[in-house]
């Protein structure tokens, strides 16, 4: 078959530019390894800088990045699926501002008796959960949610979120810097006690999706076809909200605001091998972890001795080879 | 076996004001019902209450015997399907895929076909007229062409009630031929039971065997077109001057329309 042939051909490419790019980004430090230095690091039989870069440095960085890209990049497609509009990402619904507003208040509100490196994800996460529950509760209108709505409310409650973070911004003082970059994203801060908080909410909520893959189908369709196929609209778009939520909540709290993985990894990718999510939603957890990874490695060695904030990097490797496959496509390929 | 499917007392109220009244009414097993009436009247209603997308307020709909609303949705599926008014697809799914969708409320999550599964996707493409472009993707085609790849997709159902939204709403007049030549062909050949809602007075006189006109959110006559399809019955739900009539090229019903009621006929 045409179509399976197609679906291995991206997926196999894809993994490629994973394991690549895993391998490159390993060997990264501020003087990279060798890659012989790399294999034995992996292997915990180097010397004791490369087991350090590798194991303690580069490992939770990668493996972070690989939940943040595949999490963002499904949660996206997820989000394009039940809303039936080639805009929506994963933070379609305002939990973008939503975490922005709660790490810059713990950036800003210290608690002495945590730690920052826990505080700020934790009341991040609590915020993008608050705006999700509070923009669902708008549109749940007579017991019945309207995509239209949903997208509405969801736009109307981020912009307040961001404007209380200008607000906290400008009244930060030399907090400032602190704040502004959490909002450009980093994957690197963090280490393996950090990842295995992440690691489980990104699997529970991609593990609910993946199993939702022919509803999804039917539910591209329009949600009367969906429900003559027998699936149940409401249910499957609550739950769908949730893991989204809960995915998207877990990862930005953690690496701050990573942009465009989430829009663009789904539509480069349903352009590459069609729109059915049975295929399309595995290959978006390949190719977004693939993406978060190359960026990484991208990042950090694009400037000897100087990391740019990753958020910035997925914007501008990611917007034009997007445009490209935009222009170059055709028109009958749809969306 | 006979699917029973009986409206009894269906009433459906939209933000509090009543939409469907009261409606009552039986398939009889490989008939075409029509269903008319006005822009507005609650047509549409009445089918997405049919195969529960909406849960009427009052009344309730027996499906050989039992309430629709105790039925798994999958359940209702394997029995009753819907063409619905919309058919604009934007995601670039090839024909085939949509086709495959209709066995759905009979595969696992993970829709893995068998081959008997096959065999009916494949038979239903060729029934519905669109085999020949399996492989082409569904936002490049026609409304019409479509429309058919819809109908092939209801019925990989294998359905035994199948409801037509206005299907020929968005058609030009040739693919409205087809799509009801179509139809009409399954429901002789396959048994299927047919409702189709329209306001196409003519499209309904001429394919359906039975007639139930919606006036004013309530059923007001039920019966064959000849019954139902009288000038007073067209004046009072149409507000039209029209005559039921015999094509005599082709030997079937028409719907002559005079125009707009005059105020002489409304005596």
């Amino acid at each position: 078959m045409r179509k399976n042939a197609k679906v291995t051909t991206v997926c196999v490419i894809a993994t490629s530019i994973l394991i690549a790019a895993i391998l490159l980004d390993l060997h990264m430090a501020y003087t990279p390894l060798s890659l012989s230095q790399t294999i034995d690091g992996i292997l915990g039989r180097g010397d004791y800088v490369s087991n350090v870069v590798v194991r303690k440095i580069n490992g939770p960085r990668i493996v972070m990045g690989c939940f943040v890209g595949a999490g963002l990049a499904l949660s996206g497609a997820v989000m394009q699926a039940i809303f039936r509009n080639p805009m929506a990402s994963p933070y379609i619904l305002g939990m973008s501002s939503g975490a922005s507003f709660g790490a810059a208040l713990a950036l800003l509100f210290p608690l002495a008796f945590l730690p920052e490196l826990f505080s700020v994800p934790a009341c991040s996460f609590i915020f993008c959960f608050i705006t999700v529950f509070i923009v669902y509760s708008i549109s749940k209108t007579q017991g019945r949610t309207q995509t239209e709505t949903l997208i509405l409310a969801g736009i109307a409650v981020g912009s307040m979120f961001s404007a209380f973070v200008s607000f906290l911004t400008y009244i930060s003082g030399e907090k400032m810097a602190g704040i502004v970059f959490w909002m450009m994203g980093d994957i690197g801060q963090y280490e393996w006690n950090n990842v295995i908080i992440v690691a489980p909410l990104v699997l529970i909520g991609c593990l609910l999706m993946l199993t939702r893959a022919n509803d999804l189908n039917a539910m591209m369709l329009g949600d009367i076809h969906a429900n003559d196929l027998g699936v149940n609209v409401a249910q499957v778009r609550k739950e769908m909200l949730f893991a989204t939520a809960l995915v998207t909540a877990a990862c930005v709290s953690f690496v701050g605001v990573i942009g465009f993985v989430g829009l663009v990894i789904p539509h480069i990718m349903r352009i590459l091998m069609g729109p059915d999510n049975r295929y399309l939603l595995p290959a978006s957890i390949i190719g977004g972890a693939a993406f978060i990874v190359l960026c990484d490695y991208i990042s950090r060695s694009i400037i000897p001795g100087d990391i740019l904030p990753i958020g910035i990097l997925t914007s501008i490797i990611g917007a034009p080879y997007f445009i490209y496959l935009l222009i170059r496509r055709k028109k009958e390929m749809g969306w | 076996m006979v699917t029973r499917y009986r409206v009894c007392g269906l009433s459906f109220n939209y933000e509090g004001k009543k939409v469907l009244d009261n409606i009552d009414f039986e398939l009889k097993e490989g008939e075409l019902l029509g269903i008319l009436g006005p822009n507005g009247c609650g047509k549409s209603t009445l089918v997405k209450n049919m195969n529960r997308y909406l849960s009427p307020h009052d009344g309730l709909i027996l499906l050989d015997e039992a309430s629709l609303e105790d039925y798994r949705r999958k359940d209702i599926a394997k029995i009753v399907s819907v063409v619905p008014q919309t058919n604009e697809i934007r995601f670039a799914f090839t024909v085939r895929d949509i086709v495959s969708m209709g066995r759905m409320p009979f595969t696992n999550q993970f829709g893995s076909e068998t081959s008997d599964d096959e065999e009916i996707i494949e038979n239903a493409m060729r029934k519905a007229g669109v085999k020949q472009f399996e492989n082409r993707l569904i936002n490049t085609m026609s409304g019409g062409e479509r429309q058919k790849v819809i109908i092939a997709r209801a019925l990989a159902q294998t359905p035994r009630i199948i409801l037509m939204d206005e299907p020929t709403l968005h058609l030009d007049v040739s693919a409205q031929f087809e799509i009801l030549d179509l139809i009409q062909n399954l429901s002789k050949t396959e048994g299927l039971t047919v409702v189709i809602v329209s306001h196409d007075l003519s499209m309904v006189a001429r394919y359906c065997d039975r007639i139930a006109m919606i006036h004013e959110h309530r059923i007001m006559c039920c019966g064959t077109p000849e019954e139902v399809l009288t000038p007073e019955n067209m004046l009072t739900v149409f507000n039209v001057d029209a005559e039921l009539g015999m094509d005599q090229k082709i030997g079937k019903r028409t719907v002559y329309l005079h125009g707009v009621s005059h105020p002489s006929a409304e005596k």
